[in-house]
Order: C-alpha cells, then sequence, then structure tokens
C-alpha cells in the first residue's frame, strides 16, 4: 500500500487514466462528426420549410415528419445567399457553404455592436453579414418568398427562428423558432403551431414603411393586420418577439437589403402590378447595383 | 443466493433505497428535465448508461487506483463517459438532445452517479458494481418518469407528445395547469412520491 499512494505512481496512473479517457472522449467527437453536422444542416432545412410553409403547403405535415428525401426534394427549392446587412449588397467574398453567422457574432471584427432603444434586442452584437434563404417555384426563376433568420432576448434565452415574407416583402408568410429556453407551456408556446399560424398574412410593415408588426398583449383586435394574439403568461416573451422582429425588419436589421430587393423583384417582373401601391417605398429609387 | 443478491442490487433501488426518494440525490436534473415523457426517458437511459459503465470501469480498476486522488479518477471516468453520451444523442437523438440541453452534460455533476462510484465501486467487484449502476439508473429513471408522467398529462394534456386531454387553446376542454410545466411541481410531486413511498414502507422515516 506503501507504493500505491507514492507520487510517482499517483502521477503515473493519472497520466495513464488521461491518455485512456481522451482518446475515448475525441474519438467519439471524431467518429460522429460528420453525422452531427448532418443533422445540423437537415435540422435547418426543416425550420426554413417551416418557416416558408413549403413543408406544410406540399405534404401536409410540418417539416419535423418529413423524410430526409422529402426534405431534399422540397429543399431544392430553396437557395442560398450572403448578405452584407449594412449595404443591403449579396456578399461574394466569404464562403456560402463555411460561414456560420452564430459564430461570426462572437467575432469582433465579424459583427457589430446593436445600439438601438427603439427596438431592445437583449443582444449585445449581431453579425455583420446574415444568410438569407430564397425559395422559388421549380422551373421558375422569380423569387416567390424570402426567408429571414432572426433573434433576440425573450425571458429567459435568445430565441432563434425564421421570419417568411412573401415577394412583396411585406406580408408576412410564415414565422417560427427553432431554438430557444423559454418555461413549456407558456413562453415555450411560440411553438404552437395554432399561433405561429396566425402570422400568416399579417403585414410586417405600416403605412409609413415603419415595422409594425407586434404580438398584442391579449387577444388581438379582431382585423388588426400587425398584431397577433399574445401568450397568455408571456408578457415578457411576447415583447422579446416583438422587439426582435421590428428590429430585424428596421434599418438596423434588413431593412436596406428588403429594399435592394424590392428593385430586385420589380426588375425581374416589370410586367406585374405592384401589389401595394405603397408611395413611401417608391420614393427610395435607387438605381439598381 | 448469488442470484438473490443481483436481484437486490438491481431492484433495491428502484423503490426500497431510491437514489432520489430516499436519498434525495440527483434532485437538480429531476426538476429540470421531467416536463415531457420523452425527455425523461432519454434522460433516464442516459443515467442508467453512465452510472452502470463509470461503475463498471471504477470498480475494474480500484485496485490501482492511489486513495489521494480517487475522487478525481472517479470525475474523469465519469465525465468522459457523459460527454460519449452527449455525443451519441447529438448524432443519434438529434431533436431531443436539443431539448436536453445542458442536462446531458451536467449527468456529470449527478450525485448519484459519483455516489455509487465512490460507495460501490470502490468496494465490490466489477459485475455487481455494473448491476448496481443500473438498479441505481432504473431508481433515477423511475421516479423521473413518475414525475414526467403528471407533469406532461396535467401540464400539457399529454403524453410522448399524444394529446389525451384536448386542451382549449386547441378547441377542446381541457384547460392545463401551467404550475405543472414549472420546476416547483417537481419538488411537490417528489414530495408526494416520498410521501407514498414511506407510507407503504414505515422502516424509510428517519428518527425525528
Amino acid at each position: 500500500m506503501q507504493q500505491r499512494d507514492s507520487v510517482f505512481y499517483t502521477i503515473a496512473v493519472a497520466t495513464v487514466l488521461c491518455v485512456v479517457c481522451s482518446l475515448a472522449v475525441s474519438s467519439a467527437a471524431v467518429a460522429l462528426r460528420p453525422r452531427q453536422e448532418e443533422n445540423k444542416r437537415l435540422d435547418r432545412q426543416r425550420n426554413i420549410l417551416d418557416a416558408s410553409g413549403l413543408a406544410m403547403g406540399e405534404f401536409g405535415i410540418s417539416a419535423g415528419k418529413l423524410t430526409r428525401k422529402q426534405i431534399d426534394e422540397l429543399y431544392s427549392r430553396v437557395s442560398e445567399e450572403l448578405v452584407d446587412l449594412e449595404t443591403g449588397q449579396y456578399n461574394t467574398d466569404l464562403d456560402k457553404k463555411e460561414y456560420d453567422p452564430r459564430e461570426a457574432v462572437d467575432k469582433l471584427d465579424m459583427s457589430i455592436a446593436i445600439e438601438n432603444p427603439e427596438f431592445d434586442l437583449g443582444e449585445q452584437r449581431r453579425e455583420k453579414v446574415a444568410r438569407v434563404f430564397f425559395v422559388k417555384k421549380p422551373g421558375d426563376d422569380r423569387i416567390q418568398q424570402v426567408v429571414l433568420p432572426i433573434y433576440g432576448k425573450g425571458l429567459w434565452s435568445t430565441l432563434y427562428g425564421y421570419l417568411a415574407l412573401k415577394s412583396d416583402l411585406e406580408t408576412i408568410e410564415g414565422l417560427t423558432f427553432y431554438e430557444h429556453g423559454e418555461t413549456p407551456g407558456l413562453g415555450g408556446e411560440v411553438d404552437n403551431p395554432s399561433w405561429k399560424a396566425q402570422w400568416v398574412g399579417q403585414k410586417l410593415f405600416n403605412e409609413q414603411g415603419e415595422p409594425a408588426a407586434m404580438v398584442f398583449k391579449g387577444p388581438a383586435p379582431p382585423g388588426d393586420p400587425y398584431a397577433v394574439d399574445g401568450l397568455s403568461g408571456a408578457t415578457i416573451t411576447c415583447r422579446g418577439v416583438t422587439n426582435l422582429i421590428r428590429y430585424w425588419a428596421s434599418d438596423d436589421g434588413y431593412g436596406s437589403f428588403l429594399d435592394k430587393l424590392k428593385d430586385q423583384i420589380a426588375a425581374a417582373a416589370p410586367d406585374n402590378d405592384s401589389p401595394n401601391n405603397d408611395s413611401t417605398n417608391n420614393d427610395s429609387n435607387e438605381e439598381d447595383k | 443466493m448469488a442470484s438473490s443478491k443481483v436481484k437486490d442490487v438491481l431492484f433495491g433501488p428502484v423503490v426500497d433505497n431510491n437514489p432520489i426518494a430516499l436519498q434525495i440525490l440527483g434532485i437538480c436534473s429531476a426538476l429540470a428535465v421531467t416536463t415531457k415523457m420523452e425527455t425523461s426517458v432519454v434522460m433516464a437511459v442516459a443515467v442508467v448508461f453512465v452510472t452502470a459503465f463509470s461503475n463498471l470501469a471504477v470498480s475494474a480498476i480500484r485496485h490501482y487506483i492511489p486513495s489521494s486522488i480517487r475522487i478525481i479518477v472517479q470525475m474523469v471516468v465519469i465525465a468522459s463517459l457523459v460527454i460519449v453520451v452527449d455525443q451519441l444523442l447529438k448524432a443519434y437523438f438529434f431533436d431531443i438532445s436539443k431539448q436536453l440541453s445542458v442536462f446531458v452534460g451536467l449527468i456529470i455533476t449527478n450525485c448519484i452517479v459519483m455516489g455509487r462510484a465512490e460507495g460501490f465501486a470502490m468496494k465490490n467487484t466489477p459485475g455487481i458494481s455494473f448491476i448496481d449502476g443500473i438498479g441505481n439508473g432504473l431508481g433515477y429513471g423511475f421516479v423521473l418518469l413518475t414525475v414526467a408522467f403528471f407533469r406532461e398529462l396535467f401540464g400539457s394534456g399529454s403524453l410522448f407528445g399524444i394529446e389525451l386531454l384536448p386542451l382549449t387553446r386547441n378547441g377542446g376542454w381541457y384547460n392545463p395547469n401551467n404550475l405543472m410545466l414549472l420546476p416547483p411541481s417537481a419538488f411537490f410531486l417528489i414530495g408526494f412520491m416520498i410521501w407514498a413511498i414511506r407510507a407503504f414502507k414505515p422502516e424509510q422515516i428517519e428518527e425525528a
């Protein structure tokens, strides 16, 4: 027993144990990495298909229940672009496949501080370049929908989600949160399909072109184009959802990108009457890049 | 005699010597993951796995562990196993691992796992230690599932995500009890369970 407690023996045992355990942990991590990456990719695609309503529209079930083949088939209608949020231009310098906006938030040179008391996001920084998604019909090059990643603080956690807009860029096609830590049954009801369905067809901007979509406190007034019912017992989560939608719709968020995209869509379909005769948006007649 | 000992070690911790109900260990995760049956099942399986294999490993090397660093050695073994389990869940049960989030990692700090490694595996052979790990994991899982059954049924009107009591917000008649979805309800339920168990087994009541 003397020998078992000697310094040399103790260090030797500790060393051997560390090597064995680190081998086990690292080989598990390396061996399972491809599967985990694949899961993450599928998960992201599922969320986009849910937000855009494609899964419901085509198969009548939420994307979580689709097989991988069905997801691949549906997702072939979705294309991705990176967008510089400040200028609203497409970013072609970064690798579209490798770039991760969530990682960029933590890098000082790839993110900016958020200073906007009007729409309090609760987050400190946001990425400079965002990844946006376009939904098209098969064989038709016109953009049907644009899906924008959004996030912001609720009560306990940051809510991460997607906001899908119809091609007029003012009407909401769908809203979904794929990651949050809100109280199940209260704030966690942002996942409830019947609550999410209320967003479909709501207006994101008011007639002055300002972000106006909101979660009402209590039942929303009937026929209100901007407000949806509040979730009972989840005041702070609801306020967070209102803030984060308005922040990302504002000029600090996707505002300049949406202006540019509006011109792009109008240029692609010159014979199409604008579904909205919103005068304020015609003022900002920028030249196409 | 040998088989009766195995049975004792395996099923003893489920009711007679339940790690949560009698020893009041591992409460933290029992509060956090029991809002749904599905997450509770996965959590219970993960804890059974970790307790069983950490007991096995610690017991197998118990004669080589210097007593001055034995707690650290147990910790390293447990932590490695938990990370492997976490990686497996992320690869094969992605949705559930997202819901369990940090609580899989927190199995490392679950007092049950370490308690069994120090209290049982250091003194017994690998085979029986392995069984003891499974038994204690089952004891933990039993409490988890019971609590989750009531919390999901009365908090969300469903079991395993299948709606049994149609909710008013979806056009049914059942108005869910939101308290059930908050952590304090697990305290109440565990309290009721301990009461029930001790009513049947008065020998568990501590001397006042």
